[in-house]
């Protein structure tokens, strides 16, 4: 038809795909039919929105590369996931090629609304295909759709599909493979009002910006619906002159009262409403459907608590004990192939470094992934069924309490087990600086590598070789009560200083429920591994080893017990540099260099505790560790390891940064070290405070 | 024909017509795009276990808004008495 449907196909460059959609219109699911595992998942460079390029062929066997792009109801972004749709499409991202053909997957039961993104994309002037998806639930839902005749009336390849079911795979292909692919009769008439803006808007973003007169028109069009307020990193800013133009146009309309997006909203609609009179033929209202009636009882007042109590224990249950058959497992295996290498080589240096640097290091990485897959495993369920978005209905009540949404309640839980894929999981938020508060917090809930510095304190904090249950359980849940609010009380406050934005919103839509689908999932789970294990494990790992050496180096004289060697390591150096800053809250350098081995996992804390007091077989049993603690004295003889010593260092880990981990992790998250840095420092900052407070009213109050 | 009323203070089960609609705040042109705006047809499905969000029908499918955004539209009730 016109100059713009030439088509690559056949020649040497694959033809370039974009699949678009509104969130839950299987987009995903089609995606993964058609290029099965040919996949290379990434991130765009700057922000943290998944990058998903994935190849197959053609009907001939030529290859067509797609670029999944992420879910969005509109062109005028409201999350950096619509931000790069937007950028892509309009091709102002330099770290993506322009697609050549856009091929947009809608859900065929939720006709209207996902038209509307259509709708726009049609302005583009882009070979489009229509993927037609859900047709079996659209005729469940009693809904006709004329497929031919939407055919006609756009002038483009509509192919109807059932994704989920295989159906439509092969039509979608054969249309994709076609060279000619026509362009969208797509006339509708721009509102009066707003018309002559438009096409200002255009000429100089054809002429300054240098776009192609058709992006042109449809970045103009995109302009007064969207006022870049989502601006990402890696997409080019607009030039001055065009800005300018918009600003008088926008003063001139807000004199006249011209509500400009609005108008262009409602004749979008209109004309799709105009368009669905004629493609969509509803019949007899079916009344409530299975959606409905499974609503009535989870999100009811009584039972939909039930529901979420319910599966929330499951989902914090496996991650809390599921998990710890393959992490012992893998601790065995590590440990055993330590063993092993011991008994193969010399001993010296370069065996040490290999068992006690490298090996236990890569044992650190890996003992994360069995807790990272299964809260994938449980996400991708909730998610591809549609409970998540009904627990965040429920939970945004709460959440809003802090300022938050009810979205950030799945990573906060999660982050109990432990933070990082709690904070793996906040992609899930839409909104920028919820997600960013929502990552900062995370780390402040009473992580399981807790456990062991709060189960070995308490058993110093109370005389007598046994515990009282109940005493243990009331310091236990004081810990975890104390995390809770703390991470509550930051976001709250993040929420209104530092992350201050646009009163939180909750526009969502819940979707229907679906039976999930388990290829996709395992696919999400592997790729999240993978992507932990490449960008996460490499740098854990080199920071293990780091720590290995600060604790091994320099050597003590040959035979020297392992606490002398500790002692003068350059980790008991810094322990002995860290006293003048920790001896205020009741800590020597002991316990310093404590705190620094456990930067590595925090339950480092009480196998270093055993090294530096000489403590055997700490690692079976805290009783002789208990023991030695107790035994230990300050240079002038008081008690090192008083009651409230052990009450002040168990407040330190509810808040200290102390996991390197989940700083990598948070640095991958947001981009950033600016982020994690600032992590340290207010949790450690937070935590030097309250024990400050805690230890010395204690100390004054006589304890 | 029944008096205009805000969306946050329908009964549950209310089929409505969107009257008013604020044209400022992007939180309502995000509605607008939901296909939420002066005309549009709805229906108050129900509210959180908390009482807040809502969540409507409209379109066809089921949205979530919160009652601070629901406030201020105003809409009219097509059938005062729920089904």
């Amino acid at each position: 038809m016109s100059a713009e449907t030439k088509s690559p196909v056949g020649t040497r460059t694959p033809p370039v795909y974009a699949f678009v959609g509104n969130p839950n219109c299987g987009k995903s699911t089609l995606f993964n039919a058609l290029t099965g595992l040919k996949q290379k998942v990434g991130n765009y460079p700057g922000v943290t929105v998944e990058k998903k390029i994935g190849e197959t062929y053609s009907q001939h066997g030529h290859p067509i590369k797609i670029i999944d792009l992420p879910g969005a109801y509109s062109l005028a972004a409201r999350s950096p996931d619509e931000a790069v749709l937007r950028d892509v499409l309009l091709g102002r991202r330099e770290d993506t090629p322009q697609p050549d053909r856009i091929v947009c997957i809608l859900d065929a039961s939720n006709l209207e609304r996902n038209l509307y993104l259509v709708h726009q994309i049609l302005d583009l002037g882009r070979p489009v295909i229509l993927a037609l998806n859900m047709m079996d639930l659209a005729a469940k839902a009693g809904l006709e759709i004329r497929v031919a005749r939407l055919e006609k009336e756009l002038g483009i390849p509509v192919i109807p599909c059932e994704a989920a079911n295989g159906k439509g795979i092969v039509e979608l292909r054969l249309a994709m493979s076609r060279t000619d692919l026509p362009l969208a009769r797509h006339a509708w008439d721009v509102p009066a009002a707003i018309a002559p803006a438009v096409s200002e808007l255009a000429a100089s973003l054809h002429e300054n910006d240098g776009k192609a007169p058709l992006s042109a028109r449809a970045e103009a069009l995109l302009l007064l619906t969207d006022q870049d307020t989502v601006r990402v990193t890696g997409s080019k800013p607009l030039h001055p002159r065009t800005c300018e133009i918009f600003r008088s146009w926008q003063k001139r309309w807000e004199g006249e009262g011209t509500d400009w997006a609005g108008t262009l909203v409602s004749s979008r609609y209109d004309a799709i409403g105009s368009l669905c009179s004629r493609i969509l033929v509803r019949k007899t209202n079916l009344g409530p459907n299975v959606s409905d009636r499974i609503d009535q009882v989870v999100t009811h007042p009584v039972w939909g608590w039930l529901v979420l109590v319910g599966i929330m224990s499951l989902l914090f249950l496996s991650i809390f004990t599921l998990a710890e058959y393959p992490m012992n497992f893998i601790d065995a295996r590590i440990a055993a192939l330590g063993d092993w290498v011991k008994s193969a080589m010399p001993q010296g240096d370069l065996r040490n470094l290999i068992t006690d640097g490298a090996i236990a290091g890569v044992g650190g990485v890996l003992v994360f992934l069995p807790q990272i897959l299964i809260l994938f495993l449980f996400i991708g369920l909730l998610e591809s069924t549609g409970y998540m978005a009904r627990a965040a209905f429920i939970m945004d009540r709460l959440m809003s309490r802090v300022g938050l949404n009810g979205r950030s309640f799945i990573p906060l839980l999660s982050s109990y087990a432990c933070a990082i894929p709690g904070i793996m999981a906040t992609r899930t938020i839409e909104d920028r600086k919820d997600r960013l508060t929502t990552i900062l917090v995370a780390p402040l809930m009473s992580c399981s590598a807790r456990l062991p510095v709060y189960l070995l304190m308490i058993s110093a904090l109370v005389p007598g070789e046994r515990v009282p249950l109940l005493t243990k359980a009331g310091v236990m849940v004081l810990m975890y009560a104390l995390g809770t609010f703390g991470a509550f009380g930051f976001a709250w406050l993040f929420k209104r200083t530092l992350l201050k934005g646009e009163p939180p919103l909750m526009i969502m839509e819940l979707p229907p429920y679906r039976l999930p689908r388990v290829r996709d999932i395992a696919q999400h789970m592997a790729e999240r591994a993978w992507m932990f294990l490449k960008n996460a494990g490499t740098v854990i790992l080199a920071i293990s080893i780091v720590l290995w050496f600060l604790s091994a180096y320099p050597k003590a004289p040959d035979g020297a017990p392992p606490s002398q060697q500790l002692a003068q390591s350059f980790a008991g150096r810094a322990g002995h540099a860290l006293e003048p800053a920790i001896k205020p809250i009741g800590f020597d350098w002991q316990i310093g260099i404590g705190l620094i081995t456990s930067l590595a996992a925090r339950e480092v804390f009480v196998s270093t505790m055993g090294v530096v007091f000489n403590s055997e077989g700490a690692d079976e049993s805290t009783t002789p560790l208990r023991q030695s603690l107790l035994k230990a004295k300050w240079p002038d003889g008081r008690p090192l390891f008083t009651p409230l010593v052990c009450l002040t260092l168990m407040i330190f880990y509810v808040f200290a940064m102390q996991c390197m981990s989940t700083l990598v992790v948070v640095k991958r998250e947001t981009a950033s070290w600016r982020w994690p840095l600032f992590q340290v420092a207010y949790m450690t900052g937070t935590a030097w405070v309250v024990c400050f407070i805690v230890y010395q009213t204690g100390h004054l109050l006589g304890f | 024909m029944s008096a205009l009323q805000k969306l946050s203070e329908l009964t549950v089960g209310t089929h409505a017509l969107v009257r008013e609609f604020p044209k400022q705040g992007s939180a309502f042109l995000r509605l607008r795009e939901m296909g939420l705006m002066p005309g549009t047809t709805l229906t108050l499905v129900r509210t959180a276990p908390l009482g807040d969000p809502l969540e409507i029908k409209v379109r066809g499918y089921n949205l979530t808004l919160r009652k601070s955004e629901a406030e201020h539209i105003l809409v009219e009730a097509t059938n005062p008495s729920p089904p």
